[in-house]
């Protein structure tokens, strides 16, 4: 009997194999965009969590100077007080072809970890100059004077050393920081009495990538969610589909015996059975999808955020089981609705359209009142923004499920006006047609309109920090020639010769420093016009220039500025070393993780003496001139020397590939949102047969009613993309004013760019005559067979 | 001696290489196939001098240990010890020296028995072992002359040690001379020709605070000195070794070991109150385990009859804890004992390769 | 002038067997007024007949002329217009347009050919006894109910031909008479010619002309 029942079951998928073809492929999708982000995801959280276990892996607190470094003799002297440090060296050095950061180890000192592991493993060899580094970092390097042999445990483009061989590389006798032990014997003397001038930084707080890249991944973490929900819409229009197609045949078998648990039993088998094989090739597809994917998530974690991830994708069991398991429960609550139905089907009773047609207009109440209520959590979410970034994302999540559900009420709504407004009974038919089919439709519309709003959202969010950035760029890259000195000689000596040869020389000097408690870098700047003139401020003091000329306060950028709560004339802030200073104001400093304070030169120079340059901007009407001098007369290498246009084009490079991951995702939640579309209207085809022939029988041809179904379906797309534009300019709003901030410390102008939307209208006018266009089709082409069945067929 | 060649070990282990068999039959030519200077027979110790470390040599070691008494009548065991292991024979500053430095402490009751360890590389300042004044030191452990001006460094000492959940402060103060084994100091270690620079303080009086958990107990007894230093401790085929430095209630002394190989080669030295030693040559002391202690997959003999014909001397050792295990990155055992037989006191046993 | 007039109709389906002849020369001819039953077994080809005269299927041979016009001649849109404007149709089920009410739904068919007159469908849903009934919706109807509707806005647009497919056949014998009566009544009254499909020769006995269906030939049974 079961087999019977299976074979009944299954015969139904062989007769229709669009809609089989439509159930596995939104599920298949959904699968795949959601593993798929979770796989970028855990590939990335692995990578920051190898680049933490690598100095230890309980976590080991840190001991640092304000100025970043301190004499080796400091770890002697911890050692013989008892404490239980080892010296770490970090610093960037040129190895073969690229430029890596160096880190040098203590293997005997060091807390248990995969860095002394590895060194362990030849450990005569590691002091002795042997490294490690990720394969990836070992191709990008080439050959060099190391010897170095791979390791995953090594972060990208970070090379494992003992620290005498760190030291060697970067011609230093000094030490970053020191690793505390977790372990530390009793009845010692307390750090702050041993060691007042070091700062303790507690375990996970020295490596904060975890916390800079958060934003980021919940922005993937949302995208992944939003288009496996919509793939979800196309799942549940393919099995609500093939329930009301099968109804007949589901009452058959009852009036046949077939238990009604038999039946269950077997609808959930053919649904679980679904979910595992479009499951399994949603997570291939997803895999494939996160492959293509990771190199721009690799290049824009490590530029926006500097963290180690490598540009290629492990598989990783954790994602590929996270990723199944939120296929099948998604088809349980896709199918769970057909599911419920299934109990409730009287054996031997006829459908009953108008009880139906009453309970989802009681449904579209209580969505409406839903609605209501997540719009007023968004609301009081949005006029509280201090909760944080997760909050935040909270605002956005209510405030799009808020309008996702009042789409269909807000549809209705204007249906009801267009029906009665209409004049001719064509018009008014159109109308009333439209509004009765929306609950069928509604799903996929809401659908539609997250992916709009997203669409919108995210361009006009990206739109707007383009225009901000361009402009910002233009009065930042004023220097027209960038030259980086390989060392302090060369600087030295490239020094007078600029003096010369230019209208301005403005070296660049920095050392790292913790600001206010996150990790940062003091500048020194040279009073000079290029600055005054250039400069955009965010609240400034009166006299903010003269002021900071003579050494008498800090600039701040607006990322320490937002994140510290800075108030310039009325706060100070202190430097490695320095007295407090009072901060005159802020300036933006768009794409930079870091907190970064900027001080007068001289002042600089009598703080930290000894602090190198690290490059010259220079001042020229002449700049081609004054390149090939340099080349010429000093034999600078073309990398030593940018001009203005390629230090724009650079930068903007950064800028676009921050944002290919979002634009990416975008398409995709798009293009799933009109095949979730395409799905309800293949449904929706299927049982208007009926609603169809009489319009028919009274003198419309197939083509006339094909192009109102057309029509139709724009009609709904259009109305919707009217709903989507405010819910995009909110959610545009809300990552600028909100998410930014919080995720990377900086504030931006909301623009209106309406060039975008009619592009945008474009493209889901597209996608919805995409969506439409095989139903109406078949309805033109095969429309009198067609419908005269639907006089003959009960359905 | 201590036979604590496991130096060795340790430079392998730790090093990962493994360590080159030392080469036999080249005695004479004072160093080895690496460079590593080689003790010669007739070479006098030379104070203080040899009181501080010997970079040219593979390993070095200085090694106390104490028999103590608390005002309760409990007794106590204390070791502190201080490896020197060379990848070169030389010095150098920084990272780039060659020398590690491995610091060993225990601490042994009835009940329990604590012990801790520190890592080093030479060149920095985080350990070392230097004679004037004389220190010997890894992190915040160590041992230090309080002698007078003019006397010998070893006179006088105090050592400290820490480890997780005990500490020790002590005072030695020798109350008679150095004691030097073997051949004027020059000692065998095999029949092959193995051979090492040894020489002991036997006779320490020893004060002190122990912090336990419970809290600190002040605590008097005997301690000893171990010094030594060589570049080819063990022959090939020696698997472990078994050690013993007695305190005789009536003030002579003895050191003796046996070092298990294919053929058991034994040593020692009987030494008097006034501090006059008489070696004892290969077979000349008996060693028979009395009863074994199983200490995790382990079965250590921790009872033994020591037997000396010629001197008539036939005891039985009894270790104040059975379960004196160093759990350490190089285990063994090693822990106070009393003995009784022929002769009663007190003493010290290590034994390794267990 | 004739309603209808139907000459040697011919149609077959295609079949795994080849193609199955259903219709093998029918002729038939309407007069305005007059009430026609065609009967037949199933599938005898009556149903198919009735949609050759609709103009919802077209004839393999012969000649369609509704009102005059000839089939033949249009295409689908022109066969629909005709539809429109001369043309009545009543279904067994699934005639009216469930997303318009009853009134919209009398008035669709007259709006749709511009021959929409208040007073008539006033006049008509009276007749039918639909007052009141104009805000319902079709689900809300009875199946009575629902076939007056079908007959009344079949009617509203004054058509010159009525197709009647089984539109009693879903109802019961006392509901499906009245029903019968009222577009007996209707029809004659505005002259126009009614052709009802029927398998019931209880009902065929009420029309004016009786033909029978068989072997894909008329016999005129009169």
């Amino acid at each position: 009997m079961t087999r019977a029942t299976f074979v009944a079951f299954l015969s139904h998928w062989w007769r229709n194999k669009l809609q089989l073809a439509m159930l596995l492929a939104g599920l298949a999708l959904a699968t795949a965009l959601w593993s798929g982000v979770q796989a970028l995801n855990t590939e990335a959280r692995a990578a920051y969590a190898t680049a933490e276990a690598l100095l230890s892996e309980d976590g080991a607190a840190q001991l640092e100077h304000p100025s970043g470094q301190m004499a080796q003799d400091r770890f002697v002297e911890l050692r013989r007080a008892g404490w239980l440090v080892s010296p770490v060296l970090e610093g960037r050095a040129d190895l073969g072809e690229t430029r890596v950061t160096l880190i040098g180890i203590e293997p005997l000192t060091a807390p248990p970890g995969a860095g002394p592991a590895l060194a362990a493993q030849d450990l005569e060899g590691f002091v002795a100059g042997t490294g490690f580094a990720h394969p990836q970092t070992l191709r990008e390097i080439g050959t060099s004077a190391l010897d170095l042999r791979p390791s995953n445990a090594v972060p990208v483009g970070s090379v494992l050393v003992d620290i005498g061989t760190a030291q060697r590389l970067l011609e230093t006798d000094r030490i970053s920081h020191l690793t505390v032990n977790p372990d530390q014997p009793a009845g010692l003397r307390p750090l702050n009495e041993v060691a007042p001038d070091l700062r303790r930084i507690p375990p996970g707080e020295g490596a904060e990538l975890g916390g800079l890249t958060e934003s980021f991944h919940l922005n993937l973490t949302a995208f992944g969610l939003l288009s496996f929900a919509v793939g979800l819409f196309i799942v549940h229009s393919a099995v609500g589909l093939a329930f009301e197609q099968r109804r007949g045949m589901f009452r058959t078998l009852r009036a046949l015996g077939l238990p009604l648990r038999v039946l269950t039993l077997a609808l959930v088998a053919e649904m679980l059975v679904f979910a595992l094989i479009a499951g399994a090739a949603g997570l291939v597809l997803g895999h494939v999808l996160a492959s293509l994917l990771m190199p721009d998530v690799a290049l824009t974690l490590r530029g926006l955020y500097g963290a180690p991830v490598p540009g290629a994708l492990q598989f990783n069991p954790q994602w590929a089981l996270a990723g199944l398991g939120m296929t099948l429960a998604g088809t349980a609550i896709a199918g769970g609705q057909a599911l419920w139905r299934l109990w409730h089907l009287p054996v031997l009773a006829p459908a009953r359209p108008r009880a139906w047609a009453q309970a989802s207009r009681r449904g579209l109440r209580v969505q409406a009142g839903i609605a209501l209520a997540l719009g007023l959590v968004a609301l009081i979410l949005a006029l509280r923004p201090e909760g944080g970034l997760v909050a935040g994302f909270a605002l956005l999540a209510a405030a799009l499920l808020a309008a996702a559900l009042a789409v269909p009420v807000l549809l209705s709504a204007m249906l009801s006006v267009a029906e009665r407004r209409a004049r001719g009974p064509l018009a008014q038919w159109f109308w009333a047609d439209s509004r009765q089919n929306l609950p069928r439709l509604s799903l996929a519309l809401m659908a539609l309109m997250l992916a709009l709003a997203a669409n919108i959202g995210v361009g006009t969010m990206v739109a707007s920090f383009r225009a901000t950035f361009i402009d910002w760029l233009d009065l930042r890259l004023v220097a027209e020639v960038n030259v980086l000195p390989a060392n302090a000689e060369e600087a030295a000596r490239l020094e007078p010769f600029l003096a010369a040869r230019t209208d301005a020389v403005l070296p660049m000097l920095r050392i790292d420093a913790t600001l206010e408690g996150q990790p940062g870098q003091v500048y020194a700047m040279k009073d000079h016009a290029t600055f005054r003139d250039n400069w955009p401020l965010i609240a400034p003091v009166p006299q903010v220039w003269d002021r900071l000329a003579a050494g008498e306060g800090v600039l701040v950028n607006e990322q320490l500025y937002r994140r510290a709560g800075l108030d310039p004339g009325a706060d100070r802030l202190a430097l490695p070393g320095q007295d407090p200073l009072p901060v005159l104001g802020a300036y933006p400093d768009y794409g930079n993780p870091l907190a970064q304070a900027v001080i007068a030169l001289p002042r600089f120079q009598d703080a930290y003496p000894g602090a190198p340059v690290r490059q010259f901007a220079l001042r020229t009407d002449n700049p081609q001139a004054l390149i090939a001098a340099l080349q010429d007369e000093f034999g600078l290498s073309a990398a030593q020397i940018t001009d203005q246009a390629q230090a724009k084009e650079l930068s903007m490079a950064i800028f676009e590939r921050t944002f290919v991951i979002t634009r990416a995702l975008n398409v995709l939640t798009l293009s799933v949102a009109a095949l979730a579309l395409f799905a309800a209207l293949v449904t929706l085809a299927g049982m208007r047969l009926t609603q169809l022939a009489p319009l028919w029988a009274l003198g419309l041809t197939p083509r006339h009613l094909a192009g109102l179904e057309l029509a139709r379906a724009l009609v709904l797309g259009a109305l919707t993309l009217l709903l989507a534009l405010p819910v995009g300019l909110m959610l545009a709003q809300v990552l600028l004013a909100v998410i930014n901030v919080q995720a990377f410390g900086w504030r931006l102008p909301l623009q209106v760019f309406p060039g975008d939307w009619a592009r945008l209208a474009l493209w889901a006018g597209l996608a919805v005559l995409a969506a439409a266009s095989l139903p109406a089709l078949r309805l033109w082409r095969d429309g009198p067979a067609q419908l005269l069945r639907g006089f003959a067929h009960e359905r | 001696m201590n036979a604590r060649a496991m130096v060795i070990t340790l430079a392998s282990l730790l090093l990962g290489a493994p360590y080159p068999g030392t080469a036999q039959g080249f005695a004479g030519l004072g160093t080895d196939a690496e460079g590593f200077a080689v003790p010669q027979r007739g070479t006098p110790l030379a104070f203080p001098k040899d009181h501080g470390a010997h970079p040219d040599y593979r390993i070095e070691w200085w090694y106390l240990t104490a028999t103590l008494d608390g005002a309760g009548g409990q007794e106590y065991g204390v070791q502190w010890t201080l490896f020197r292991s060379a990848l070169a024979p030389s010095e150098a500053e920084g990272w780039d020296s060659p020398q590690v430095w491995m610091g060993h402490a225990g601490l042994t009751t009835a009940e329990a028995h604590f012990s801790a360890e520190r890592f080093a590389r030479g060149g920095t300042g985080q350990a070392g072992g230097t004679i004037d004044p004389f220190v010997a030191h890894i992190d915040d452990w160590h041992m230090i002359s309080r002698a007078a001006e003019g006397a010998d460094a070893y006179d006088a000492l105090r050592a400290h040690a820490r480890g997780a959940d005990f500490s020790f402060d002590l005072d030695f103060d020798a109350e008679g001379p150095l004691v030097k084994h073997g051949d004027d100091g020059y000692s065998m270690k095999s029949a092959e020709g193995q051979a090492s620079y040894y020489y002991s303080q036997p006779f320490y009086r020893v004060t002190g605070t122990l912090h336990l958990p419970d809290g600190p107990v002040e605590v008097t007894g005997q301690g000893w000195l171990d010094r030594e230093w060589s570049s080819q401790p063990l022959a090939e085929d020696q698997a472990g070794w078994d050690w013993v430095s007695l305190s005789f209630d009536d003030g002579h002394r003895m050191m003796g070991f046996q070092l298990r190989g294919t053929q058991t080669f034994t040593a020692g030295t009987w030494i008097t109150p006034s501090g006059d030693p008489t070696p004892l040559p290969d077979g000349a002391l008996r060693f028979t385990p009395l009863a074994h202690t199983q200490i995790d997959a382990r079965r250590v003999p921790t009872s033994w009859r020591i037997e000396w014909p010629e001197g008539e001397l036939d005891i039985e050792t009894e270790p104040l804890n059975p379960r004196a295990w160093m759990d350490l990155s190089i285990s063994y055992w090693e822990g106070p004992l009393r003995f009784s037989g022929s002769h009663s006191g007190r003493g010290y046993l290590e034994m390794t390769g267990y | 002038m004739t309603a209808l007039a139907l000459e040697h109709i011919h149609k077959s389906f295609p079949s795994a067997e080849g193609p199955v002849p259903v219709l093998r020369g029918v002729s038939m001819t309407l007069a305005p007024g007059t009430a026609h039953a065609l009967t037949g077994e199933s599938g005898s080809g009556k149903s198919t007949l009735l949609h050759i005269a609709a103009g919802l299927e077209t004839a393999d041979a012969g000649d369609v002329r509704v009102a005059g016009t000839a089939l033949g001649a249009l295409d689908e849109a022109g066969r629909a217009a005709l539809r429109r404007g001369r043309v009545g149709l009543v279904f067994q089920q699934f005639n009216l347009i469930p997303s318009l009410n009853v009134a919209a739904n009398l008035a669709f068919q007259a709006r749709l050919a511009g021959r929409y007159d208040a007073g008539f469908v006033a006049h008509l849903t009276a007749r039918l006894g639909l007052d009141g009934l104009g805000a319902r919706y079709p689900e809300q109807l009875s199946g009575g109910q629902v076939q007056r509707v079908a007959i009344g806005r079949c009617l509203a647009a004054r058509p010159e031909l009525v197709l009647a497919d089984e539109p009693t056949g879903n109802l019961d014998e006392a509901t499906g008479d009245r029903v019968l009566d009222l577009m007996l009544e209707l029809t004659a009254e505005a002259g126009a010619a009614l052709l009802l499909v029927t398998h019931s020769p209880r009902l065929a006995a009420r029309c004016d002309t009786r033909h029978h269906l068989r072997a894909g030939l008329l016999e005129d049974t009169a």
